[in-house]
């Protein structure tokens, strides 16, 4: 597997987890304007996954495409960062998870417009723009809940307190990470995390949150080492149609 | 074969531009800035399209119509490619879209990032109720004058 395949595999995976789960609060959620934007974010982050796994199987050269590689890969293959797999549980922290990921996703897409890689600049600079309209409203939205009831106070602080330790993943570098840089393809996660942490800073100080104390983070998502229990579950779900009937097509 | 029946880009462009939005079928696919080229080679033609969102699902459609549409002028080879990249923006949308639009009660994109008025009554006095709406170009707004709700086409 080359370093340029596995690059592309976390970036066309992150889209694809977070885009199913998010898509699960379709028609479930708390009111139908939500219910409306959880879903055009769904569309949007399914759309990215079309674009990075369609360049992941040209890269591969398998003869798989990037539908093969949504479908039909199994939970070890998968290369998404942990925190975006784990179940939504609640609103507050769909939303939280969301703005976590948003957070690291702007200034990491934006940084990619300039790879080494044309095929890279060009799918970063179509997302970045979707990235920034979704931190618009996942920053508007964790204030909002944070700064808001007794109750909502605190759902978004369990909500943190339970992502937190997933979240240093998005940001510890391996040798694909180190590759790609030396190849000028993207810049380490390490180097967006500055960024990522003033804006989180300035959000959770306007939602009356705070700064987890712990700066622990569990790994094994991004290399597909150690997956948590629920991506297989997830998985289960989103792939039992081209699992049970191979080859489906509308 | 006569002269005036030979195909011209600018006869596709044309043809093109009676090819509703499937979603928002006031305007015309060319109206919206999804158009990028036009190429003909004898009777071959060559469209190229750009998304609107990466996952906006009326780009099959307007594929499928462009396809139908020069079809029906009797274009026999039409070959439909996808360009990302530069990223499609609401300033690519015509003049005359902008219009068609506010007409049938959709706000324009301002570069402001909110609508300029409503489209029902023209009050200035606008809110948003959700930065997303029906479809993935737009989002919900209200007038607090005449109390209508209107979609707002976002500026991206």
């Amino acid at each position: 597997m080359t370093h340029l395949f596995e690059f592309l595999l976390r970036q066309g995976d992150n889209a694809l987890v977070l885009g199913h789960r998010t898509s699960e609060w379709c028609g479930t959620a708390p009111a139908l304007e939500e219910d409306i934007a959880l879903a055009n974010t769904a569309l949007d982050l399914i759309g990215q996954t079309q674009l990075w796994l369609g360049y992941a199987a040209e890269v591969e050269g398998a003869g798989r495409s990037a539908n093969d590689l949504a479908f039909l890969r199994d939970a070890y293959d998968f290369r998404n960062a942990l925190m975006l797999e784990v179940p939504n549980e609640d609103f507050g922290r769909a939303l939280m998870r969301q703005f976590l990921f948003d957070a690291a996703q702007v200034p990491w897409l934006d940084a990619l417009q300039g790879s080494s890689d044309s095929r890279v600049a060009e799918i970063a600079a179509k997302s970045v723009k979707e990235a920034r309209y979704h931190l618009e409203r996942s920053a508007d939205t964790v204030i909002a809940l944070g700064d808001g009831t007794e109750d909502s106070n605190r759902r978004m602080g369990a909500a943190l307190t339970y992502l937190w330790p997933y979240a240093g993943e998005m940001f510890a570098d391996d040798s694909t990470d180190r590759a790609m840089r030396e190849a000028d393809v993207a810049p380490l996660p390490s180097e967006i995390r500055p960024a990522w942490q003033s804006k989180v800073e300035e959000t959770l100080g306007l939602a009356c949150l705070t700064w987890p104390v712990s700066d622990f983070a569990h790994s094994g998502g991004r290399s597909g080492a150690r997956h948590t229990e629920h991506l297989g579950h997830m998985l289960a779900t989103m792939q039992v149609l081209q699992r049970s009937y191979p080859g489906a097509g509308w | 074969m006569p002269l005036d029946t030979a195909i011209s880009e600018a006869k596709v462009w044309a043809w093109l531009d009676q090819v509703p939005d499937p979603e928002i079928p006031v305007i015309s696919v060319v109206d919206l800035g999804v158009v990028r080229g036009v190429e003909v080679e004898g009777g071959a033609v060559t469209v190229t399209l750009t998304p609107t969102y990466s996952g906006c699902p009326a780009m099959a459609a307007i594929s499928l119509d462009v396809e139908t549409a020069l079809a029906r002028e009797g274009v026999t080879s039409v070959t439909i490619k996808t360009r990302i990249a530069p990223p499609w923006t609401t300033d690519w949308m015509s003049d005359a879209g902008r219009a068609k639009l506010e007409a049938y009660g959709i706000a324009p994109p301002q570069a402001a990032g909110g609508p300029k008025r409503c489209p029902h009554c023209q009050s200035t006095d606008v809110e948003k109720v959700s930065q997303f709406g029906s479809t993935p170009c737009k989002a919900q707004w209200r007038c607090r004058d005449c109390l209508e709700p209107f979609d707002y086409f976002k500026c991206i």
